[in-house]
Order: C-alpha cells, then structure tokens, then sequence
C-alpha cells in the first residue's frame, strides 16, 4: 500500500507544511481582531438611518482593519473599529455623514484573557481525556502480540491520534496567520470555535481509520493469519479509503455551500473549515496510520 | 417481518407530526420560539458607569469588574453575553469609566439590570481617627465616604472565597472570608501597619462593622458580622462567591442593538444551510442510490430531533453553535456512509442486500461508538471548562453527536430493514 510504502515522503510533505506554519507564526504573529485586542467604539446619529451597507462599504474603504457597524436604538448605528489615530478618527467620522456622534471612545477586549487561559486548559484536557479515551478502547490491540510479535500497544495509537491532531490544527493556523498577513484575515472568536471544530473532527477521521486496524488484527488472530503489521495498517487504510473521501466529500460541499451562499460574516469561518476537513482526512490516511507502522519498526529491534 | 415497517410508518408519522408542530404551524411554533444569540439577531445594550475615581490602577479595576459582571450575567442563564469595558475622554481629558452588557435577543432588561446592579460591592476601609468628632459635628448632613474614612486599596476583588459561619458563642450568622494571595499579603500589610486602628466592613456603600485591629493577621481570614439572618449570609456569601464589585457601578442607559454578525446573517446562514443540505443529500442519493434515500431521511429525522432539542431546552444558537450543529451534521453523514461502505463490501463477498445490511451495521457500530465517544468527551470538557462561545459550540455538538448515535443507528437501520427484508 503506497500509503503505508511511501511514508516518507508524506511525513516531508507535514513537516514542510507544519515547520512553515510555525514560522509564519513566529514571523508574522497573529492578526488578532477587535475581540481580543479590543479598540474604538463610535457611535454615530442619523436623522434616518441610512442604509447599513452603505455606511459598511464606506468605511471599508477607509482600509482600517476589521470592523463591526450594528444599528442601535432608533437611528444610531455603533461602529466598532480598530485603536485609531487621529487622523483615521477625522476620517472615519467624514465617511460617516452623521447628524452627530454619540460617543467616540476606547473599548476593552470583548474576549479577555479569560478565554485564552480557559480555553488551552480545556484543550489540554481534551487532548490528554482522548489518549486516555484510545488507550481505553483499543486496549486488546497488542493482544494477538504472542503469535504475531510486538504489535503496538494501544497508547501508540492515541499517541498518533494527537500528533495528527496537533498537524491538523497547526496547519490551518499557519494558513491563516499567511493570509492575515498577506490579505488582512483577522484572528476572531470564530476562528477559535472553528479549530475546536476541526479537532473534533480530526479525532473522529482518525478513531474510524484505527477501528479498521484494530478489526483485522483481532480477524487475524482468530483466524490464525500471519500477517505483517505493516500490511495490516495499508490494508486497512485501504478498506476505509472510500469511506474517508466519502465522508469529506459530503461534509466539503455543506461547507462549500456555507462558503458561497452564507453569509459575509462566516466566509473565512467556512474557508477554516474546509481547510480543517482537508487536511484532517490527509492526516488520518497519510500521517496517523503510517505513524502506527513507525512505531512498530521503532519498538522492533527489542525484540 | 412486518416489524421494521409499521415502526418506519410511526417514525415518519411521529417525526413529520413533530416537524410541523415545532416549525410549520404558526400557533405551535411560536410557543417555543428558536433563541438566536447576539451575533445572530441582536439585543439589548446596557451601559453601567464605574466610579474609578479612588482607583489607581483603573484598567486592572476595570477588568476584574468586566470578569465578576460576565460570571453575574451568565449564572442567570444568558447564553454568550458580551461585556466590554469602555473608556471615554480621551478627548475631554475627563475619566469616564463604562462597562457595555450586551444581552442576546429581547431578554428581561429590568431582571437583568437589577441582577447586575445586585453584585455585592465590598470594601475595606480604614476608619480615621477625628470620625467620631466628624460624625457628632455633621449629625444632620450626608457625608461622604471619605469623610470618615480612608481607603487602603482592599476590596471584594481580592477575595477567594466566602462562606457562612456561626458565632460559636452566640450562634448568630457570620460570614468568613479569605484574600486570595494578593488579598493576603495587603491584608497583612494594613494590619500590621494599623494594629490599635478601627478597619471598618463597608457593603454596597454601608457599614456592616467595624473592629479594632488587635494583631497583624497572616492567613488572609476574616470575619463579617452583622445583623444577619440565617438566609441573609447565605445570599451574601453566595454573591460574594461570583465575585464582588472592585468598584461602585451604577446604571446609565439602555437600547436595542444589532446583530454583531450583520442582521442578513440570519437568513443567509439559513438559506446556505438548505443549499448545503440539498447538495449533501443530492450526493448521497446518486452515489448510494434507494439506501443514500433512506440516510437522507433519516438526516431529515435527525435534523428535526435535534432542532427541537434546540428549541426545548433552549439552546441559544450562535454561530459558534452552529459550527457544533454542522460538525454534528458531518458526523451522522459519516455513520451513514460507513455503513453503506461496509455493506458493499459485505455485497462484494456475495451476500444479499438483507445479510450485507446486517453485517454493515454490525461492523460499522465499533467505529461509530468509538469515534462518538471521543466526540462526547470534548465535548463534555469543552462544555465543563470553556468560556461562552465555546460553551456553545461545545453544547451544540454533544447534543447533535447523541442524536446523531440514535437515528443513525435505529433509524436508518430500521427503514432499511423495511425496505429490503422481504422474508
């Protein structure tokens, strides 16, 4: 099976990919939005409401970074922008065209450093619940062991489970730090719950591969076959190949439909999203099962 | 068996009854509205102002008030409120401190403003020596607080925890408290520095007691008495345990706002969601043929279940909900489809459409529960130790995955049943 065959070149191509990512990372930052750095908050009167796309497409022109304009009350719309300067303040003010302003003052952080610290404790949590959860389920993996010498012990597959995880939330990441520098994408709270959900699903890819793994080992062992670990993995990957593309075909053309007729507010929450569905069905097939195979060879030779 | 077709005929009778219960007929529907949150629809805005005048570090004091208002707000059932401190003046040169409550939909302004207005303001306050003299001189006027005593920067924010006591002599209520670190080392500090002095117990601006510091007290314990009843200290020290006020807020003004997200959203989301549904089931129906039919109704079953779940229970749907709902969605498909693969090849050894069926539930129900499982626990621990919008989504994504379980399992398997067993 090329997939398990080749894992060599796959594991270059994720290292590439993840070593990129990072780098953008660590060179360009986050383009973190208004929810977590918070910034200025104008409110502005109108004798009649004028039309809210209007109002959006003039500021958008002013070219000030992401920004939010809700109505308010009667006739007052409330625009939420980045810290600006003076001179973006007499702008934005100008482009406005309100019979007067309100409030024109600094806004804190909507999501504070709360949610930073809740949400790496909760991931944490999670990731270590999910090893945990694996070694559970697959704890009759090694068992055949004695016919069939030092198959992998069940942790190794929640061990691959994380490490397909981890590649599948850092990539993405590394895709949207790129674009935020390069086309203004901002970091926001969406973006958060869009790599919870892409981890959620890269776990569930990758448990439905390894079920696979673990039904022809126990097929087998009771049917006293001798197999390599190496061509049970390929064989199984295989089987679940059509399943896999499936399963992301269907959840691709949801997210395409999410992408072109949703709103404006979701495109990058849909673009984060499919690249998570991508990415997290390559990693299950490509990273996480060819994993299982390194990890016999790297136990082997106790033997 | 005839079975699996009298209970195929009830699911849709009772699913297609549920449907038009919840969705269709006007009357029905609207007893148990859908509530959509603040990104989605909008609410109400209400605007506190802080007194930061006695503040040093203002920003420090504003966030903690923004923390302890937002726990306020959310024991109270609101789903994903936003609080976010404002500050004006920059301008003016004038300090003026607000705190912006954003409710989702048409809550209760009034509960709401008085709930938050309920959020204890406690304070530590060393009493000056003349307050005696002060006090006699100015029996007929309001003094202020400053009058009488001076402020050693103590207050409720530092506190870690509360709780009811008893006076072992008297058996009257009281509450004990403790500093968190912080509050340790500066209620160390002032006690050592004031022993002899009076440190006054200063509640929402009133004076609860006063005692004379005897020693410095290390271990960050105290005491309130009071004239408490019984269910007084209990209110007390529960309000006190969601956090108390760093400093005084009062009402300023409130109004509807729009949707964060734009008020399209909504409805684009809506209609996206159908185009989306329509090609996911279009897919299914060419590539799997009479089966992929079965698995879109079931997907329609599942999606009324659980959008009555939504309904009843009430899950404040966001867009970070959505997502969980979606996700939720992507993974019933997916049983579906393990199924179906399964059954193929299980056709491909030569079996009948009825054993491959079988053999196909079967062997794909490990994965299934497996995959669902380890979907359940995130979760479960999103839900426990996650901030608002996580907690959305979080909710949303267990409730679905669970639904997801049930029909995919007993209801695909049972219209199948009734589609292929024909013995």
């Amino acid at each position: 099976m090329i997939v398990v065959k080749y894992r060599k070149i796959w594991y270059s191509l994720s290292t590439i990919l993840i070593a990129a990512s990072l780098f953008a990372v660590f060179a360009y930052g986050f383009n973190i939005s208004i929810d977590f750095k918070g910034g200025a908050i104008t409110e502005a009167r109108y004798d009649a409401r004028p039309d809210k796309g209007l109002i959006e497409s003039r500021i958008q022109n002013l070219d000030i970074g992401g920004f939010s304009v809700r109505p308010s009350g009667e006739n007052n719309y409330i625009i939420r922008t980045k810290e600006l300067s003076d001179e973006e303040k007499t702008k934005l003010l100008t482009a406005l065209e309100a019979s007067s302003i309100e409030r024109q003052n600094t806004v804190g952080p909507t999501a504070g450093s709360e949610l930073k610290g809740k949400a790496i404790k909760a991931i944490v949590v999670v990731v270590a619940m999910i090893v945990l959860f694996i070694t559970f389920a697959f704890r009759k993996v090694s068992l055949p062991a004695g016919r069939q010498g030092g198959l992998p012990s069940s942790w190794k597959y929640g061990l691959s489970t994380v490490i397909a995880l981890a590649h599948d939330v850092i990539i993405p990441t590394g895709i949207f730090v790129f674009l935020g520098h390069y086309l203004g994408i901002e970091i926001d709270l969406l973006f958060v719950t869009g790599l919870l959900a892409i981890l959620g699903y890269s776990v569930h890819d990758t448990i439905v591969v390894f079920d696979r793994v673990r039904e022809n080992l126990r097929l087998n062992q009771e049917h006293n076959t001798r197999e390599d670990f190496e061509t049970t993995v390929g064989r199984s990957v295989q089987q679940t190949f059509g399943r896999s593309i499936n399963t992301s075909l269907t959840i691709f053309i949801t997210l395409l439909a999410l992408y072109f007729f949703g709103p404006a507010a979701t495109e990058h929450f849909a673009l984060l999203l499919i690249l998570g569905i991508i990415i997290g069905t390559y990693s299950s097939i490509f990273v996480a099962s060819p994993l299982l195979v390194t990890f016999y060879k790297l136990q082997k030779p106790v033997k | 068996m005839r079975k699996h077709v009298w209970v195929s005929i009830f699911l849709l009778v009772t699913f297609g009854a549920l449907g038009w219960l919840f969705f269709v007929n006007q009357g029905t529907a609207d007893l148990r509205p859908f509530r959509f949150g603040l990104d989605l629809v909008g609410g109400t805005e209400l605007v506190f102002r802080a007194d930061t005048s006695d503040i040093t570090d203002r920003a420090e004091a504003m966030a903690v008030l923004k923390e302890v208002v937002e726990r306020r707000v959310n024991i109270f059932g609101v789903s994903e409120p936003l609080v976010q401190t404002e500050h004006a003046g920059f301008a003016s040169g004038l300090n003026d401190d607000r705190l912006i409550v954003e409710l989702p939909g048409v809550s209760d302004t009034e509960e709401a403003k008085r709930l938050i207005g309920k959020t204890p303001m406690l304070e530590f306050l060393l009493v000056k020596p003349d307050a005696e003299t002060v006090l006699n001189d100015n029996q007929e006027t309001e003094l202020a607080l400053n009058d009488i005593f001076i402020s050693v920067g103590l207050t409720g924010q530092y506190l870690s925890h509360a709780r009811v006591e008893f006076n072992p002599t008297t058996g009257a209520p009281i509450i004990g408290i403790e500093f968190n670190a912080l509050g340790k080392d500066l209620f160390a500090k002032i006690t050592r520095e004031h022993k002899g002095e009076r440190l006054a117990i200063v509640l929402d601006g009133e004076m609860l007691s006063a005692p004379v510091i005897q020693d410095e007290i290390r271990d960050g314990n105290a005491q309130i008495t009071g004239a408490f009843t019984g269910d007084e200290a209990k209110a007390l020290a529960r309000d006190l345990n969601y956090g108390a006020l760093p400093v005084p807020i009062t009402f300023s003004s409130s109004q509807t706002i729009g949707a964060s997200l734009g008020d399209v959203s909504l409805a684009a989301g809506v209609r996206a969601g159908l185009i989306g549904f329509i090609a996911l089931s279009l897919f299914l129906i060419l590539w799997y043929r009479l089966p992929g039919l079965v698995s879109v109704a079931a997907l329609c079953l599942y999606t009324i279940l659980s959008l009555v779940i939504f309904k009843l229970i009430p899950v404040t749907l966001t867009a970070a909900g959505i997502a969980g709902f979606i996700l939720s969605v992507g993974m019933a498909v997916d049983a579906n489809i393990l199924i179906f693969e399964r059954a193929k090849e299980e056709k491909r050894k030569g079996k009948n459409d009825m054993e491959a069926f079988h053999e196909g539930f079967h062997r794909a129900w490990l994965s299934i529960r497996d995959s669902n499982i380890s979907s359940i626990i995130t979760a479960i621990i999103l839900f426990w130790l996650g901030t608002s919008a996580v907690k959305g989504f979080a909710l949303t994504l267990g409730i679905g995955v669970l639904v997801s379980m049930i029909t995919a399992i007993s209801v695909s398997r049972t219209f199948l049943f009734a589609i292929y067993d024909r013995s």
